[in-house]
């Protein structure tokens, strides 16, 4: 097992004894500053690790990937509240792989508990949490928790490195810290004179200070605005530098093949053909595939397709039937985990209503198709590429080429698309497999779309078994069961060499922890052992759990005689008041009243996930026996707002993913290979079929929230509820043009 | 033989088989990376440039076939000297990950430039060939409408 795998097992156990009992632990290794990675060249000096100051301005080092959520912005945010500079003198860079820049809430969104029941942490709690992901240098980008993890830790860097400057300023005056102030990248003096920062920085990153206390809110200047994103202009003129567009002086371009039967070996192949090829220099023999190396990357695809290979079969079920049995069977395995089990669901009474979901495989389609640049220099590795975790990039490609760790470095490029797809390492580990056949040389490995969306970690397919009553016009019981191969246990495997024990509450999550008073409430997962590799897609269990639960309430609604949205806010009010402030927020954005007319229908949902609770409404309208998807409403309570502009954003594109997904998306098998090969065939909503869509942002939640996946496990729900409405059709499977024509 | 191109205004002699799609010339020959592949196979618009000013998905465009002159993103404004059209993109905060977004401002540039005055569903059909998977498809509408009133002013 790899050393990652070793570390990652016995933190584990630390962590499932200590959340359950306070266990103490290697406090000394827990307390100490992770080191500073930053060396930066001439000039400048890195203050701390997440800020460097020279004459240009302030550079933040992002501990996190700029994947489209605008994360950079914000973080930057972060430090220029405390540090007073000017936005223009702000710049962003990723960070390199660091334990500094472990992440904390993602531990905490691990806690086997619904968010809402949360209040502040207990100091154990918290030095538990941030304790574990420091010593697994867990550098990682998802979970919508960025912000969350970022909100003290970079104002704290912005404000030391501000009150370390006026100490050396106040040293240089002869003049005490509290007469000095800062602004624009200046200390200024009580006679107004002005001492800029890149002057003072290098004596300031020798000085030491206590902790200030962080800003109010009531003096924020950056945070709570809308802020002009740091990464627009370069993403207005094709200037921003993608993996894919990484330059290196004699580059080679590459791509490679592998099984499409997932997961199956390769007997041969025969590449004589793909040799005699323009522009083709080598095909690489990478035991589970090929890899071409050309002078263009489109020479290498057309070569690609010419080396004649014989691909063993898959060591998986065949077809997506099977695959469908596969889950179904597992729901008569005893269950993985019963999170919530309120009350008694055996003995229902009143009017009971059971129904079955089903949701597909989905792929992620980032819009830029996985791909990576590695150059092997002797026993160095240096890997370029887009992704959500540096630190498993940095082992797994080092792992792959033959070197050490500390002899690999890791550039973070921007992300054309995450959704969790770049929190994998397969695509660099290729590359550096490559590079170590072309020593000296730089090589770009570019996949083509088909091999993107054909060896991807798909969202699991997943079937849910509801039964839930109704009596006096509300719910008075809700048993869900929801069965799938967990994504955890496979992302784990891969990524450590074992799968976490014990309840998985990635999968039960958007369903056992909704804020719903239900008496008797129970939700329980059930793992389907499945090789397909899965992996965690924008909102993971929740973009599932929200089409189950929210089809299902609304079932029980309609049971009970009752509207949909009030029958919700009866239930919702007593558990989480700002919840149902966004129900009644809703109603009131889309003029709700109950009843639409001929040929309009309308759905609402609401889920609470990654510590935001979102309501949704969507619109359908019958256009000439096709059926368009109108109008959204959206409200959200990320608790504190930090960016309006980039939550509006977020929810949007939540929305929009979402309900692409709903309404077309599906990965199916046959004869162990994945069906569909391009866009035409995993389409995505598109200018002419979106809805009009309106955002509010509200902040009633006590703790603060994600943003960059809330937005989406509401979307399917809403949108199948609408077309109950106006159809009187209740779909439970997606996507949904199966059921509706759809104007698409 | 080796094939002269046109890019941005600039003479370029490129040495590549016929049937290299254009924009494998631009982005791996020419180095001209703002051009982005999302398909190859004419589905998502990543790709669009402009030959002698109108959008054309430049992974179906064989070099041997290349009719005109050819304009990238880089050809229409840079960071210090944005077009109009990248100004409205900026003023409303289009983009996300950003990959799509070359390729939407050159398909939205060619509707402005035939289209003056679009309405929403000239809109809708100009741009249905684009895909953005971040789903920035209501601030691209505004900032079109923005570039036009702009364009129009000027
Ligand atoms: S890459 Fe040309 S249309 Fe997609
Ligand atoms: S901005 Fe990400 S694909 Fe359009």
């Amino acid at each position: 097992m790899s050393r990652l795998g070793t570390i990652t097992r016995r933190s584990f156990m630390v962590l499932g004894v200590a959340v359950a009992g306070g266990v103490a632990f290697g406090t000394y290794a827990v307390r100490k500053t992770p080191p500073n990675p930053l060396s930066p060249e001439g000039e400048a000096v890195a203050m701390n690790p997440w800020l460097i100051i020279d004459q240009e301005g302030v550079t933040v080092i992002a501990p996190r990937a700029e994947m489209g959520q605008g994360v950079h912005t914000t973080l930057a945010a972060m430090v220029a509240e405390e540090l007073d500079v000017a936005w223009k003198d702000v710049r962003v860079l990723h960070g390199p792989p660091a334990q500094a820049y472990y992440n904390a809430a993602m531990m905490e969104a691990g806690l086997p508990s619904a968010h809402y029941t949360r209040d502040e942490m207990s100091g154990w709690q918290e030095a538990l949490l941030h304790a574990v992901p420091k010593m697994l240098s867990l550098q990682i980008t998802g979970g919508s928790t960025s912000t969350v993890d970022g909100f003290d830790r970079m104002r704290h860097a912005g404000a030391m490195a501000r009150e370390s400057l006026k100490e050396v300023a106040a040293d240089r005056l002869g003049l005490a810290r509290s007469q000095l102030r800062t602004e624009a990248g200046m200390v200024i003096g009580p006679d107004g004179r002005g001492l800029p920062y890149a002057d003072l920085a290098a004596d300031a990153a020798q000085v030491e200070v206590d902790q200030p206390d962080l800003r109010p809110r009531t003096d924020w200047k950056y945070l709570g605005r809308a802020m002009p994103r740091l990464d627009m202009v370069s993403k207005a003129t094709g200037t921003a530098e993608f993996g894919a567009d990484v330059r290196l002086p004699g580059m080679k371009f590459a791509t490679v093949r592998m099984n499409p039967k997932l997961g199956g070996e390769m007997r041969g192949f025969d590449a004589s053909a793909a040799l005699t090829m323009p522009g083709v220099e080598r095909v690489i023999d990478l035991g589970s595939g090929i890899a071409v190396v050309a002078s263009n990357t489109w020479l290498a695809f057309q070569a690609a397709d010419a080396v004649e290979i014989d691909w063993g079969p898959a060591p998986h079920a065949e077809t997506s039937a099977e695959l469908f049995g596969k889950i179904a069977a597992s729901l008569d395995d005893p269950p993985n985990s019963t999170l919530r089990d309120d009350g008694d669901v055996g003995a229902m009474t009143g009017t009971v209503v059971q129904a079955e979901y089903r949701v597909p495989f989905l792929a992620h389609a980032t819009m830029e198709p996985m791909n990576a640049t590695a150059l092997l220099e002797g026993e160095y590795l240096t890997i370029w590429c887009g992704n959500q975790a540096p630190v498993v990039i940095q082992q797994k490609s080092a792992e792959a080429a033959g070197v050490s760790d500390q002899n690999t470095t890791v550039h973070t490029t921007f992300l054309g698309g995450g959704f969790g797809r770049r929190g994998e390492s397969d695509y660099a580990a290729l590359a550096a497999r490559i590079a170590r056949e072309l020593p000296g040389i730089p090589v770009k490995v570019t996949w083509s779309r088909e091999e993107d969306m054909r060896h991807d970690f798909y969202r699991p397919a997943a079937i849910a078994r509801f039964s839930g009553a109704v009596e006096n016009g509300t719910a008075t019981a809700l048993f869900a069961r929801i069965a799938a191969p967990s994504v955890t246990r496979s992302a784990m495997q891969r990524l450590a060499g074992f799968a976490p024990p014990g309840p998985d509450k990635g999968h039960v999550e958007g369903a056992f922890d909704q804020p719903y008073a239900i008496a008797n409430y129970r939700v329980q997962g059930h793992l389907t052992d499945s090789p397909v590799p899965v992996g965690f897609w924008r909102s993971v269990g929740s973009s599932m759990n929200g089409f189950f639960h929210e089809s299902f309430i609304d079932e029980l609604a309609h049971a009970a005689g009752a509207d949909p949205l009030e029958f919700r806010l009866g239930l919702i009010r007593p558990a989480h008041a700002p919840s149902a402030i966004l129900l009644e927020t809703v109603r009131g954005m889309s003029g709700w009243t109950g009843r639409t007319p001929q040929g309009v229908g309308r759905g609402v949902a609401f889920t609470y996930s990654f510590g935001t609770p979102v309501a949704e409404i969507i619109e359908v309208r019958d256009e000439d026996g096709y059926i368009r998807i109108a109008n959204a409403w959206i409200a959200c309570d990320p608790g504190t707002a930090l960016d309006p502009g980039i939550i509006e954003a977020q929810m949007v594109s939540g929305l929009i993913y979402g309900l692409s997904a709903a309404a077309q998306e599906e990965i199916t098998f046959l004869g162990g290979e994945v069906e569909q090969f391009n866009f035409p065939d995993h389409d995505a909503l598109r200018m002419h079929n979106t809805p009009r869509i309106e955002v509010k942002i509200l902040e009633n939640n006590t703790l603060m929230g994600g943003i960059g996946e809330p937005g989406t496990p509401p979307a399917a729900a809403a949108l199948a509820n609408a077309l109950f409405d106006l159809t009187g059709i209740r779909a439970r499977e997606l996507p949904l043009n199966k059921s509706f024509d759809l104007l698409l | 033989m080796p094939t002269t191109l046109t890019i941005n205004g600039q003479t370029h002699s490129v040495d590549l088989p016929d049937d290299v799609p254009l924009l494998w010339v631009l982005r791996d020959e020419i180095g001209l990376t703002g051009t982005k592949f999302g398909c190859g196979v004419a589905a998502c618009g990543a790709c669009t440039v402009h030959i002698d000013g109108a959008a054309v998905r430049s992974c179906q465009v064989a070099l041997a076939d290349v009719w005109g002159e050819v304009t990238t993103i880089e050809g229409i404004g840079t960071p210090d000297r944005m077009a109009i059209i990248q100004e409205a993109w900026v003023e409303h905060q289009v983009a996300q990950c950003g990959y799509c977004q070359s390729g939407q401002i050159m398909q939205a540039a060619d509707l402005l430039a035939t289209t003056p005055a679009p309405t929403d569903a000239d809109i809708d059909d100009a741009m249905q060939g684009n895909l953005c998977r971040c789903g920035t498809y209501p601030r691209i509408r505004a900032a079109i409408h923005a570039a036009a009133a702009k364009l129009q002013e000027a």
